[in-house]
């Protein structure tokens, strides 16, 4: 799994409340990606491709449950890369199929703006701009086939634990 | 070489011998905490199987009563689940009810050296049980209701030695202020607490520390077992137990060393708990609009105590509205009883059901624009708590206690000695 795109660069300590507010929790998932950053960096949602790439730093997504790397996936964004994530926000991103690498120092070595490679299979970072090379933290790999099978609940639904999705929303 | 908690129970329930930080495990999962987000209409399934009832439990706390019909509809589709699997350990509105932490410490639901899971990030909370629980996601509870396991990267542990004894009007609270001021995240790490300063902190105190090591971004947070632990779960539980301390040649990524004697009332500034502590002298002085006393890490029945003591004869200023949200209804009734709810009230707090509330914006006290708070509560990042213009300053019950009187921050010494 190989993503070449631009990054979007956010500080440290992002957390789950900023990606997707209490007040939208009523929401369709669809509809939810609306609030995302709109509290520190209004407007940002317009900016974002298809495919980019969400640069954060120490600690991203510190904070609740919620499944707020859900909203990133719907948004688009290919994968995350961080110097460092909370715990629980990566298994979020593993339960939503949302590619996610701890790389230490990987925030120094961007620009907002500049071009990334993120390699899953080698968990390496690069800079295409700059040509600087990071090694990230290995996803184990029963994790990257949980990821490439799409998350947890198809993997339910599959099995007939869980009833069948009736939403349009991709990811549950 | 030896192991920390964390990684000893990681063995025994995995089936190894040993566990090291960087591995992958999958283990049995003793107790699934089911709240009423579990059940949210916008995105529940519904659930074919379950591996085993009787390690389920659920507990609606988040929004409780129903304020509104989407609220209502997951407590709904909760009491639906209950009926048809048969889950004999359901906390519905009433009687039992109460934060789904606090429920799991009152009825010792998180038995030492076992593991639990809830998609609730507080859920270290029941480290202070000696137990690993940790907060998950909502696809992960569905999982493990489902099959019986997870799974967990072993992180590294960072060990907090305490020692001596917190000064009047200086809570576990401030305690935590520090650890969060001084040393920030912990993204990636468990956390032990132990030393000889544990034996000090009351039960409920050190939940304030393992609940709140979720701002940490802690993986688990667990207490070392003592005395005090047992003799509380022997009035608990007649379920067999084996409690997990760590191995003498243990290896920590840092041993840091607590003196809780030496620490003093601290509050968080807004937006955002860790490397944001200071004195209370430092924002003493600040307007608020709103004061809180609540939620999974304060609404022990000392922290409603607390500040009782801070209140007694005392009046709410004029243009603050106290809140006070008992951690269940079990510490509801016996604040009742012991008078504290009376004196409470006297000094003009409103006094809620337990639930969430307030804690997360949900309901009963949202802020407004451009408002300002001091909670003790979980969080203060922009936006929790209601408008994202609101300011949310966060400190101890006893110096939420002291603010509300006086109408501006201000620290819990002037009334506590």
């Amino acid at each position: 799994m190989k993503f070449s795109a631009r990054v979007w660069k956010f500080p440290d300590n992002i957390n789950t409340d900023l990606i997707m507010p209490s007040a939208c929790f009523h929401l369709a998932a669809e509809e939810q990606v609306r609030f995302v950053f709109q509290a520190n960096r209004p407007g940002w949602i317009d900016e974002v491709r298809p495919g980019d790439i969400l640069l954060g730093g120490r600690n991203f997504g510190m904070g609740s449950s919620r499944p707020a790397a859900r909203s990133l996936k719907n948004l688009g964004l290919s994968c995350l890369i961080a110097h460092s994530i909370n715990g629980l926000f990566f298994r979020n991103c593993v339960n939503f199929a949302f590619p996610a690498m701890e790389c230490p120092d990987v925030h120094d070595a961007f620009q907002e703006g500049q071009h990334a490679e993120v390699d899953f299979d080698r968990s390496v970072v690069r800079n295409l701009d700059t040509g600087v090379e990071l090694q990230g933290r290995p996803m184990p790999p029963k994790l990257m086939d949980l990821v490439r099978a799409g998350g947890i609940y198809p993997l339910l639904e599959r099995n007939g634990y869980i009833a069948p999705s009736k939403s349009v929303n991709p990811v549950g | 070489m030896g192991m920390t908690m964390v990684e000893k129970v990681f063995a025994r329930k995995s089936g190894q011998k040993k566990v090291s930080p960087g591995d992958l495990v999958t283990v049995e999962v003793d107790t699934v905490v089911m709240i009423d987000n579990s059940f949210n209409p916008s995105r529940w399934r519904e659930i074919r199987k379950v591996r085993d009832p009787r390690k389920v439990v659920v507990v609606l706390d988040h929004r409780v009563p129903a304020p509104t019909i989407h609220a209502a509809t997951a407590q709904r589709n909760g009491r639906k689940f209950v009926e048809r699997f048969g889950i004999e350990r359901i906390h519905d509105v009433g009687y039992d009810q109460g934060i789904s932490h606090q429920v799991v410490f009152d009825h010792a639901y998180g038995l030492p050296g076992t593991v639990l899971v809830c998609s609730d990030s507080h859920t270290c909370s029941a480290g202070v049980l000696n137990c690993l629980a940790r907060g998950v996601g909502e696809p992960d509870v569905l999982y493990a209701a489902i099959m019986g396991e997870t799974w967990f990267r072993v992180g590294e542990t960072i060990r907090y030695e305490l020692h001596g004894r917190l000064s009047p009007a200086v809570t576990a609270k401030d305690a935590f202020l520090q650890i969060a001021g001084r040393y920030g995240d912990h993204a990636s790490q468990n956390v032990e607490y132990g030393g000889p300063g544990l034996a000090g902190l009351t039960l409920s105190a050190r939940k304030t520390l393992t609940t709140m090591s979720a701002e940490l971004s802690a993986e688990f947070a667990v207490c070392d077992p003592d005395e005090v632990l047992l003799d509380y779960l022997r009035t608990r539980t007649d379920a067999p137990f084996e409690p997990v301390v760590p191995d003498a040649d243990a290896q920590y990524r840092d041993v840091r060393r607590v003196d809780l004697g030496l620490l003093e009332p601290l509050v968080a500034y807004p937006d955002t708990v860790v490397e944001n502590s200071r004195p209370v002298g430092d924002a003493a002085g600040t307007r608020i609009d709103q004061a809180f006393i609540g939620s999974c890490a304060n609404g022990t029945l000392e922290d409603l105590e607390i500040a009782a003591r801070v209140l007694s004869g005392q009046r709410v200023a004029a243009g603050v509205r106290l809140i006070i949200t008992p951690g269940s209804q079990q510490i509801y009734r016996e604040a009742l009883r012991n008078g504290t709810l009376a004196v409470l009230s006297d000094a003009g707090a409103i006094v809620t059901p337990s639930t969430c509330g307030a804690c997360g914006g949900g309901h009963l006290g949202v802020l407004g624009p451009d408002e300002t708070c001091i909670t003790a509560s979980t969080r203060n990042f922009k936006g929790r708590m209601g408008d994202p213009s609101a300011r949310i300053f966060m400190g101890s019950p006893a110096t939420v206690a002291a603010s509300a009187v006086r109408g501006t921050i201000s620290d819990p010494r002037e009334f506590l000695q």
